[in-house]
C-alpha cells in the first residue's frame, strides 16, 4: 500500500475542503453564539426560584444531555417541517436544507451544554457578590448584567471555549444527514479521486492541527486569567 | 397526531421478525459496543493515566501527554473512519478483523484519552504525604502504585467515570456511519422503510435513556460500596468540605 498525497492539488482544496472548513467554522461560530445566548437563558430559568421557570428549563437541559447528539440531528432533521424551509428566502432552504437544519439542532443542542457551564459559573459568585448588588438597590435583571454575569462569563471563559473547541469535533456528526461539513469535504475529496485512505488521513491530521492549537491556546488564556484572579 | 405503534409488530423482511426485535437486536449491539469499549477504555486509560505522574520517568510521562493529546483532538467519527477505512489499508493483517472490533478499538482507545486525563488528575489531587509515605515505608514503585495512591485515586474519580461511561453509551451511535446494526442506524433504517419517524426514534431515544440511567444507578452502587467511611466526603447534596 502506497499513499500517495500528490492528487491533493489546489482546485481540490478550494473546491472541496475549503466548503467545508466553511461551514464547519460557520457552524461552530452560530451554534457557540446561539448556545452561550440561549444556554444563559436557560442557566436564569434554572436560577431564577420559580418553579414554572426553572422546571421546564431542567427537563429540557436534561433531556438533550441523555441523547445523543446524532440523535439529536435526526430528531431535529425529521421534526422540522419543510414548510419552514421553503419559507427561507433565495431558495436556501430548498437548497441547503441539511445544513439549515444543522445549525438550528447545534444551537439547540449547546445551549443545554453552555447553560450547565453558566450555572456553574454563576454559582461561582459568591452570594456576597448578590447582596451587594441588592444593597445598592439593583434590581434582579441589572444584578445579573452588571455583577454577576460579567464574573461568570470570566470565570467559565476557559471551560466554554474547551466546549468550542468539543463543539467544532462534534460538527463532524452532521455527517449523519449528509450535510456539508470538513470531513463531508474530505470524504468526497477522496471518493471522486479514489483516494479515501489518504483523504481520511489527511482529514485526521487537519482535525488535530486546528485543535490541538486552539486548545493550546485555551490553556495559555487559563493560566494568563489564573494569574490575574 | 394519531400514533402507529403497531409498526412494531410489522415484518421488516430481513433476519429478524418484527421491528421490535430488530430493535432489541440493536440495543443489543448498543450495549455490547459500549460495555467492550469501556473495558478497553478504563485498561488504557488507567495505564497511560498512571505514566503521566510517574516520578523521574519523563520520556513515560511525555508518552502519556502525546497519547491524551492525540486522541482528544480528532473527533470520534474521524477516529472511526481511519481505524474502518485506513488501518485496514495500511496494516494488511487488520483486514480479517470484523468491523465491531474495531469500532471499540475507536471507541475505546477516543475514551481512554478522557479517562487518563481522570485518572491523572485524581493521582494528582491526592496530598504528596500519600506517596512519600509509600515510599518511606520501603514500598516500590509498583508496590505504593498499588496500596497507597490507586485506592484513593480511584475513588476519587468514580464520579466523573460515571459520566464517562454515560458518555460511551451516547458516543457509540457514531458507530452508524460504518454500518454497524446497532440504535441509531436501525433508527435511520426503520425510519426510511416505515416513514413512522417520530414513533421509531421516541423508542430508540428510549433505550438509550434507559441505558444512561442504567449504568448511572450501577455506577452510584459501586461508588457507594466502595466508599470509606469518613474519608470521603460526598459532594452532592450542596454540603460542605
Amino acid at each position: 500500500m502506497n499513499l500517495d498525497l500528490s492528487f491533493y492539488n489546489w482546485e481540490i482544496v478550494s473546491t472541496f475542503i475549503l466548503k467545508g472548513l466553511y461551514f464547519s467554522v460557520l457552524l461552530t461560530i452560530v451554534a457557540t453564539l446561539g448556545g452561550v445566548i440561549f444556554g444563559t437563558l436557560l442557566a436564569m430559568m434554572r436560577l431564577s426560584g420559580v418553579k414554572w421557570l426553572d422546571y421546564p428549563a431542567t427537563i429540557y437541559v436534561n433531556s438533550m444531555r441523555s441523547i445523543p447528539l446524532v440523535m439529536v440531528i435526526l430528531w431535529f432533521y425529521l421534526l422540522v417541517p419543510g414548510s419552514f424551509y421553503s419559507a427561507i428566502p433565495w431558495k436556501l432552504g430548498e437548497n441547503y436544507r441539511s445544513e439549515i437544519s444543522a445549525v438550528i439542532t447545534f444551537v439547540a443542542f449547546e445551549a443545554a451544554y453552555f447553560s450547565e457551564i453558566m450555572r456553574a459559573g454563576i454559582q461561582s459568585i459568591s452570594r456576597g457578590q448578590v447582596y451587594a448588588g441588592q444593597a445598592v438597590g439593583m434590581t434582579y435583571g441589572q444584578n445579573m448584567r452588571f455583577v454577576i454575569l460579567p464574573q461568570a462569563f470570566r470565570n467559565m471563559l476557559p471551560v466554554l471555549l474547551t466546549q468550542t473547541i468539543i463543539l467544532f469535533q462534534d460538527t463532524s456528526l452532521v455527517y449523519a444527514i449528509g450535510a456539508y461539513d470538513l470531513l463531508k469535504g474530505f470524504d468526497a475529496a477522496g471518493k471522486n479521486y479514489g483516494r479515501p485512505i489518504e483523504s481520511y488521513l489527511l482529514a485526521a491530521v487537519v482535525y488535530f492541527v486546528i485543535c490541538y492549537s486552539l486548545s493550546f491556546a485555551v490553556k495559555q488564556l487559563h493560566k494568563k486569567i489564573a494569574i490575574i484572579r | 397526531m394519531n400514533w402507529q405503534w403497531e409498526i412494531f409488530l410489522q415484518d421488516p423482511g430481513g433476519k429478524q421478525a418484527t421491528y421490535w426485535e430488530w430493535m432489541m437486536s440493536a440495543w443489543g449491539w448498543t450495549v455490547s459496543v459500549s460495555l467492550l469499549s469501556l473495558l478497553v477504555a478504563l485498561s488504557i486509560g488507567s495505564i497511560v493515566g498512571i505514566l503521566r505522574t510517574l516520578p523521574d520517568s519523563p520520556w513515560l510521562v511525555r508518552f502519556g501527554n502525546a497519547w491524551v493529546e492525540l486522541f482528544r483532538n480528532i473527533p470520534l467519527l474521524v477516529q472511526i473512519f481511519l481505524w474502518y477505512h485506513v488501518i485496514p489499508a495500511l496494516i494488511p493483517p487488520m483486514k480479517d478483523v470484523h468491523g465491531f472490533y474495531l469500532v471499540i478499538f475507536a471507541l475505546g482507545f477516543f475514551t481512554s484519552a478522557r479517562i487518563a486525563e481522570q485518572v491523572r488528575a485524581g493521582i494528582q489531587t491526592l496530598p504528596k504525604g500519600q506517596r512519600y509515605a509509600g515510599m518511606a515505608m520501603g514500598f516500590t514503585t509498583a508496590q505504593y502504585y498499588r496500596y497507597v495512591l490507586l485506592p484513593m485515586a480511584y475513588r476519587i474519580i468514580i464520579p466523573p467515570l460515571t459520566s464517562e461511561s454515560m458518555n460511551i453509551f451516547k458516543n457509540s451511535s457514531v458507530a452508524f456511519a460504518v454500518s454497524i446494526s446497532e440504535l441509531t442506524m436501525f433508527a435511520m433504517q426503520a425510519q426510511e422503510e416505515t416513514s413512522r419517524g417520530v414513533e421509531v426514534y421516541l423508542a430508540v431515544t428510549a433505550c438509550y435513556m434507559v441505558s444512561a440511567f442504567a449504568i448511572n444507578r450501577i455506577m452510584a452502587y459501586i461508588e457507594k460500596k466502595t466508599r470509606i467511611p469518613g474519608t470521603i466526603v460526598k459532594a452532592s447534596g450542596g454540603g460542605g468540605h
